[in-house]
């Protein structure tokens, strides 16, 4: 037994000597001089934008993975002493957070005029570097495009009840109700989640919606668009029974949601993060956009989107201040219908 | 043992229990910041009923599945004349090796339809019941013989005798388990969260995601906190106060098997359901996923973080979190089996609360601790591996009991007599008989933080990724493929570990 129990033992621990050696190239500890990036951005596109980034300017760079909200009260908190230098977002409200809380330094100039003025908010203390359309998914089988809704708004009526779903728990959906509440007032986006509560199916993410929707669970669901392209362009394991439906016309339906860059008041780094953003809004970081599969839209002037996409100009999006998305006036009204 | 060695022991319990109730203490002050009438409106509204139906249940339809399947297999496995007994023992300790969230993972990939309570349950019990099984199989396969025959031969009937001689020295081991089990479903986050099963737990890391630090993530947290205290005071009942040490083994002598007879193949069957479900299933499924990662070419469109690399944090972190639990479990569990007073009772217990709250409840704390009072080790590895420690340390507490159990102050005492000094008597006498239960321990805490979630997103130093984590951002967007290789290296790495606990539960009695 106790030959075993030894056998064991450097069994595992060669294992960890292994796995030491093999780490030994690269670094998992912070490192003070690289720019630090906290990012709820997705993984592949932050990873790119800083190996672009690395290449161009010898700068390095260390991400720090997370979600919207909880990324952007995580800088709150750690206030002035944020080891942040970067912020990136999915969707705008947590920055708007953040600025809120008066810990963002303004973007440079020249970096805020490579995006259109529609496109950043009016205070310069951060900027777009990317954008979604709300879309609404639809399994052909399991209803028919004449009976689809004309509007976001319709999806709260009794008849669509169990007939649709959303990550209603995530950053990317309560910026949609952001929006519908910036553009529709307290009351009409009240009794909307009223009827959201009682209709639909609640999955965990604008993946997990597709997929039930695909799979027959439930017959629409409400997304951003570059999900269903994304894997469109790939196996179709998840949005091959499926198609898309645009609401345009203004419609909350409509609604396109900024991804956000902002630069850190207290940044130990101020210099590079400023480069950085100046990076991604290059070319040559539009470009990551248009060809690594992201499917997310450019949003610097001039910039192209991936051509598998109708074009931003043709979503007929509802004109919102990105200042006036209150993610926590939603998270609020949220609770208040019982869904959070 | 000498007065001053005695308080300086009473010291460090103390000092751990405060160190293990320090984030519950945060937690607490957080969600009592609010005013009394919005802390009410808050936690009477229907949704949160909800949540404490849904998760009440859980716990209600795993932990009784747990201790069925558990004790059932454990005695068929050593006291009966079933066939391959020295296989089944391993296979069915063996599922400890692959983490739930793996395990639901596997199941929700062949079967997409299973969510809701069915799949919740089944993952759990699959994945947890070895905690029931393994201590009751430990002690049922060295059990003496003797009160058996006594009782019957004293009149009673075959069920009555071991009713009433056996059951009671399973209680300690079986309610331990089911202890385990009770509070891991209480933290449970990633099957439940893949099975779309709503808990305290995915309520409080969806308050979390929407607005990180608030009173209304805490206020659950108290409330999951009450209703882990619940369980530890039914687990106190169920106990009993049988004592399982025996000093000399006399002449002690094994039982008969019982012979199965015509039910030997509804038992075998039985068995292989459930390693098919707790193991084959997930293991196999792995391992097709994997297949398919090492056989597609590298099309990639997410760049993940190095295998090797992540291994390596998760193995160095794991490794730091169970030497630091168990050196930290130890002046609780040693006052606690030298003397079983109701303080001590309590020093030990408090460590148990804060293992039954989500892993991030306890990273939020730390990072509001260390935010504001100590700067210099936020985001630092240390802290993520105190944040471990003070989640199993439970499972090293446990463990560490039994071993001293095991090592009863008799023979101690008795080295004293015949002239060895405390130190001496300690190494020479009790720290060889307590040995593998410390092993076991550490294995145990070992294996709960390489594949600890949502406290390791939120603690891990910048730049730091584990196999659970990569695994997690990989899962989270169905990419199957792309998770394997973390999936395997989890199970892969658990796996000695998990051979080493078999083999010391073996020698522990």
């Amino acid at each position: 037994m106790r030959r075993r129990t030894l056998i064991t033992t450097a069994l595992t621990s060669s294992v960890l000597a292994l796995s030491a050696c093999g780490g030994a190239g690269e670094s998992y500890s912070p490192d003070p001089d690289a720019l630090q990036i906290y990012s709820s951005q997705h993984d592949n596109l932050t990873q790119a934008w800083a190996e672009g980034f690395e290449e161009q300017s010898g700068i390095a760079t260390q991400i720090r993975p997370g979600e919207d909200a909880s990324m952007g009260h995580m800088i709150v908190e750690e206030g002035a002493e944020s080891p942040a230098d970067v912020f990136l977002t999915e969707n705008s409200p947590a920055m708007t957070l953040v600025e809120q809380n008066d810990l963002l330094a303004p973007v440079d100039d020249s970096t805020l005029e490579l995006v259109p003025k529609d496109r950043r908010p009016s205070s310069g203390n951060w900027t777009s570097v990317a954008a979604r359309s709300t879309v609404l998914v639809y399994n052909p089988d399991e209803i028919a495009e004449s009976e689809l809704p004309e509007s976001l708004m319709d999806l709260q009526k009794p008849e669509y009840q169990g007939m649709w779903g959303a990550g209603a728990t995530q950053a990317d959906f309560q910026a949609i109700v952001a929006g519908m509440l910036a553009d529709q007032g307290e009351e009409k986006t009240a009794a909307w989640l009223e009827g959201l509560q009682e209709n639909a199916e609640i999955y965990k993410h604008n993946v997990a919606t597709m997929n039930a929707v695909n799979a027959g669970e439930v017959p629409m669901g409400v997304i951003y668009h570059y999900y269903w392209y994304r894997d469109q362009a790939e196996t179709q394991e998840g949005s091959g029974n499926t198609k898309l439906h645009y609401f345009r016309n203004g419609d909350p339906g409509a609604f396109v949601s900024l991804s956000a860059a902002g630069v850190l008041k207290n940044a130990e780094h101020p210099k590079k993060a400023q480069e950085f953003l100046a990076y991604i809004l290059s070319d040559e970081g539009q470009k990551v956009l248009e060809t690594s599969g992201s499917k997310e839209y450019s949003v610097a002037k001039g910039a192209t989107s991936d051509p598998d996409l109708p074009t931003l100009e043709s979503l007929e999006a509802p004109a919102i201040d990105p200042v006036d998305l209150d993610s926590e006036k939603v998270t609020q009204m949220m609770t208040d219908a019982g869904i959070l | 043992m000498p007065a001053s060695s005695k308080q300086l022991v009473t010291a460090a319990a103390i000092l751990v229990a405060a160190v293990t109730l320090l984030p519950i203490a945060v937690v607490a002050a957080d969600g009592m910041a609010a005013s009394p009438r919005a802390v009410l409106d808050y936690l009477l509204r229907p949704h949160i009923g909800e949540l404490l139906g849904n998760t009440v249940v859980l716990v209600l339809v795993t932990v009784p599945a747990c201790l069925v399947l558990g004790v059932g297999a454990a005695w068929l496995v050593e006291r009966t004349d079933l066939a391959f007994a020295g296989v089944w023992r391993v296979a069915l300790g063996a599922p400890l090796a692959v983490p739930a969230f793996v395990a639901s993972y596997a199941w929700i990939s062949i079967w997409p339809g299973l969510d809701g309570l069915g799949g919740a349950a089944l993952v759990t019990t699959a994945a947890y019941f070895p905690f029931v099984y393994l201590p009751v199989a430990a002690i049922l396969r060295d059990l003496d013989a003797s009160p058996v025959e006594d009782a019957r031969a004293l009149g009673a009937t075959p069920f009555a005798a071991w009713w009433r001689t056996v059951l009671p020295r399973l209680r300690p081991a079986a309610s331990g388990g089911a202890l385990l089990v009770a509070l891991h479903l209480l933290a449970e986050f990633g099957v439940l969260e893949m099975m779309r099963y709503q808990t305290f737990t995915t309520a409080i890391l969806v308050q979390y995601e929407v607005s990180f630090n608030s009173h209304r993530g805490s206020l659950l947290a108290l409330v999951l906190t009450l209703l882990c205290l619940t369980v530890l005071t039914f687990e106190h009942l169920l106990r009993g106060t049988a004592r399982t040490s025996r000093v000399g083994r006399g002449v002690h002598r094994r039982a008969d098997p019982v012979r199965l007879g015509r039910w030997s193949p509804i038992a075998t069957t039985a068995l292989g359901l459930v390693v098919v479900i707790a193991l084959v299933v997930p293991v196999t499924t792995v391992g097709r996923w994997l297949l398919a990662h090492l056989t597609t070419p590298d099309t990639d469109a997410f760049p993940r973080p190095s295998l090797l690399l992540t291994t390596g944090s998760s193995v160095s972190l794991a490794l730091a979190a169970a030497a630091l639990a168990t050196a930290m479990a130890f002046p609780g569990a040693w006052l606690l089996s030298r003397r079983r007073t109701g303080w001590t009772m309590l020093l030990e217990r408090a460590t148990y609360v804060a293992s039954s709250l989500p892993g991030a409840v306890i990273g939020l704390a730390m990072i509001t601790l260390t935010v504001s009072y100590l700067p210099g080790i936020y985001q630092s590895p240390f802290i993520l591996v105190l944040g471990y420690t003070i989640l199993f340390i439970p499972r090293a507490m446990i463990s560490l009991r039994a071993g001293l159990a095991a090592a009863p102050p008799e023979l101690g005492e008795a080295a004293r007599s015949l002239g060895t000094g405390p130190v001496g008597a300690f190494r020479r006498v009790v720290l060889p008989l307590m040995l593998p239960s410390v092993l076991t321990g550490a294995a145990l805490v070992a294996i709960a933080a390489a594949t600890e979630l949502t406290a390791t997103l939120l603690l891990a130093p910048t730049g730091t990724s584990t196999l659970a984590t990569a695994f997690w951002a990989a899962s989270d967007e169905f990419d199957y493929v792309g998770a394997a290789p973390y999936a395997a290296m989890m199970i892969l790495l658990s796996a000695p570990l998990t051979v080493l606990m078999l083999r010391q539960s073996g020698i522990e009695q």
